[in-house]
């Protein structure tokens, strides 16, 4: 079995500051008749890293050598729209391990904690300064300890706590997941069955 | 203090909670289809997990479906493969498939309500956004990605975090000429794409409980657009009268369920996090001129200033125009329009046929306007036949065509060409959507459809 398990990531990050980024931009619906999970990155925001003609967009940020990393920061509600976990799929495929923003949609949110992609949101404040930040100085260094959910910018004196219920972080911790939990209570759902039928 | 329609579903579904974290939800009835459930078959065929109550599942295939001569194999291979692997899996595992060329095919969100298998109380998921579309009948209905589709297949349960209550209490009269679409588009632009983020929508007032079962679905369809988990109305007795003699809830068991349906309604004490009141006369035919369904004014009205936006927003709303080809302060009646699509779970339920129908009756679309109507289902294809809608519309010069989600995802080949406008009855006006480049408008099928007779954006209360 490969390793899910994300505990600690120290990486540099790629900015992308636009808001409600919706799951058909991070990967179009005709990427979707795909039956297995891999291979999506290739087509992570297809549309934005390709021109019409099939050309590379260089004015695309995931097409510039300058940023780099394991931390995609992107602007607030991102993941918005179709529930496709194509998208979670796609951005860990690509090499993501967490996505930075002020908020996520729900069902996003959900794919990629089922995932082991962090979704993590912080302060609509600070989430402008680190914008701002990177790209200024796209080397800059984010840590990130998911024990503690502490985000960690030493070079900008920034630490901050961020939400994480502890069920989730110990799948993350672990590598566990839902299904693994749900399959080990299955006593207690035929029973909640039983009691239920009238 | 009293409970909320919501609450008392939720709690009648709880199998258990875990401390510091998530319940466990049980999900009554789930809805599958070809493009979001592969992977899950797959992954509890890796690891040996049989399908849990194969009985509570119902398949359709409707997202990348052909919409043209679907009695052939399918063309695109790719396509065609996944519509197979369904099939495959439903019946290695024997669930209920409505396959292409089924009587009961269609949309997913269009079927479940018609056949009877959403009923009220019910937990209710699909892995597709819209699932929300079934809250109508008084029912918790919410998308979710594949890992849950293989988790409710595996356990009939779902882990998740109660969420916030808000309300929106609609009372008056609605405008002439103005439609569920209208009044869900009006509630997006007011409220943003993420106004409702981590809530869960009660509709309620008396213009609610005005409306058919279908103009219920479409205001709960759209729910989600601003970032709600979910939508649900109060049965009462129109979702009663919708429910019975349906194909798969026998008159026996309607009148069994009946009485507890009876008690699913918000109490007057109950407690919500969040009210909102709207007066229905305040709310005019909506379209879009952006690229989200927020995006959204008064069909008579002009696009935004840029001074009007807020800062924050005038990037996204700058990139919005220059995706749509639009002109801050430009008035949106008058445009020409190319394409016109009629259909999705959001507007294709027969109903909305009979809106298009009656408007376009002995007239004739736009020469330079293709015209598309993607019924919902088999079941409205066949409704609109016995009531001669068919006929109108290919009079008028409407392609009419088999049902599935078409144009509303252009996963098939129903796409919009790069540049080309298209008033669109679906829900997402996102970059791309309708094919690359192609520029979508929302709106209500009245203002589809009058926008298919001129050949550019009006106000169809001019027509009435
Ligand atoms: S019609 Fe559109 S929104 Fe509805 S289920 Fe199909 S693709 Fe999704």
């Amino acid at each position: 079995m490969n390793d899910k398990r994300l505990i600690q990531i120290t990486s540099t990050a790629v900015p992308l500051p636009a808001e409600h980024i919706d799951t058909d931009q991070i990967i179009p619906a005709r990427f979707l008749k795909a039956t297995s999970r891999e291979g999506f990155g290739n087509n992570l925001f297809r549309d934005w890293r390709y021109l019409a003609d099939g050309s590379l967009n260089t004015d695309f940020v995931l097409n510039q050598e300058l940023y780099s990393g394991k931390i995609l920061v992107a602007g607030k509600n991102f993941g918005c729209g179709s529930s496709r976990e194509h998208a979670a799929w796609a951005i860990k495929d690509y090499g993501f391990d967490v996505v930075i923003s002020s908020f996520f949609a729900d069902i996003f949110c959900n794919n990629a904690l089922n995932n082991f992609l962090l979704p993590l949101v912080i302060e609509e404040e600070l989430l402008q300064v680190l914008f701002q930040a990177i790209q200024e100085r796209p080397t800059l260094c984010l840590e990130i300890d998911i024990a503690q959910t502490l985000l960690q910018i030493k070079e900008l004196d920034i630490s901050v706590t961020f939400q994480m219920n502890n069920y989730k972080k110990d799948c993350f911790l672990n590598g566990y997941d839902d299904l693994a939990y749900l399959l080990s209570i299955k006593n207690e759902i035929e029973q909640y069955e039983i009691e239920r039928r009238p | 203090m009293g409970k909320t329609l919501f609450d008392k579903i939720w709690e009648e579904h709880i199998v258990k909670e875990i401390e510091a974290g998530p319940s466990v939800l049980y999900i009554d009835r789930h809805y599958i289809h070809e493009v979001t459930s592969p992977q899950a078959f797959r992954l509890l065929e890796e690891k040996n997990i049989p399908v849990f109550r194969p009985q509570q599942v119902w398949a359709t295939a409707d997202h990348n479906i052909p919409t043209l001569d679907q009695h052939l194999p399918i063309k695109d291979l790719l396509s065609a493969q996944q519509v197979q692997l369904l099939s495959e899996n439903c019946e290695r595992h024997n669930i209920r498939l409505a396959g292409i060329g089924h009587p009961f095919n269609g949309i997913v969100h269009v079927i479940g309500p018609e056949l009877g298998l959403t009923r009220p109380g019910m937990t209710i998921v699909c892995g597709d956004s819209h699932t929300s579309t079934h809250g109508a009948f008084g029912c918790i209905a919410f998308g979710i990605g594949t890992s849950e589709v293989g988790m409710v297949l595996a356990t009939q349960c779902l882990l998740q975090h109660k969420p916030r209550m808000m309300r929106i209490q609609i009372d008056g009269i609605l405008q002439k000429g103005v439609l569920a679409k209208d009044i869900i588009l009006y509630l997006i632009a007011q409220l943003s794409v993420n106004g409702a983020t981590g809530y869960f929508i009660e509709f309620a007032g008396e213009t609610i409980r005005n409306l058919s079962m279908e103009a219920r679905m479409t205001i709960c369809n759209m729910s989600i657009e601003m970032g709600a988990r979910g939508g649900l109305i109060a049965p009462d007795t129109t979702t009663f009268n919708y429910l019975q003699n349906r194909e798969l809830l026998s008159e026996a068991e309607w009148q069994q369920h009946l009485p507890s349906w009876q008690k699913l309604y918000s109490d007057e004490d109950a407690f919500f996090d969040c009210e909102l009141y709207i007066q229905a006369e305040e709310i005019p035919p909506m379209i879009t001129y952006g690229t989200n369904p927020g995006m959204g004014l008064a069909v008579d009205k002009a696009v935004p200033l840029s001074k009007d936006i807020a800062p924050s927003a005038r990037a996204d709303y700058s990139n919005a125009l220059a995706y749509m080809g639009l002109r801050e302060g430009q008035v949106m009646t008058g445009l020409p329009v190319e394409y016109v699509f009629i259909g999705s779970c959001t507007n294709a339920r027969i109903e909305d046929l009979r809106v298009v129908a009656n408007f376009i009756r002995g007239k004739k679309k736009a020469g330079h306007v293709t015209a598309w109507i993607v019924p919902g289902s088999r079941q409205v294809a066949e409704q609109a036949e016995k009531e001669g809608l068919d006929t109108i519309l290919q009079e008028a010069g409407f392609q009419l065509r088999q049902p599935g989600c078409s144009a509303c995802l252009a996963m098939n080949d129903d796409k919009v060409p790069e540049g080309k406008y298209c008033v669109s009855t679906s829900n997402r006006n996102f970059e791309g959507r309708q094919g690359i480049n192609a520029r979508t408008i929302l709106a209500s099928p009245l203002t589809a459809a009058a926008a298919a007779i001129t050949g550019y954006i009006c106000d169809a209360r001019e027509f009435l």
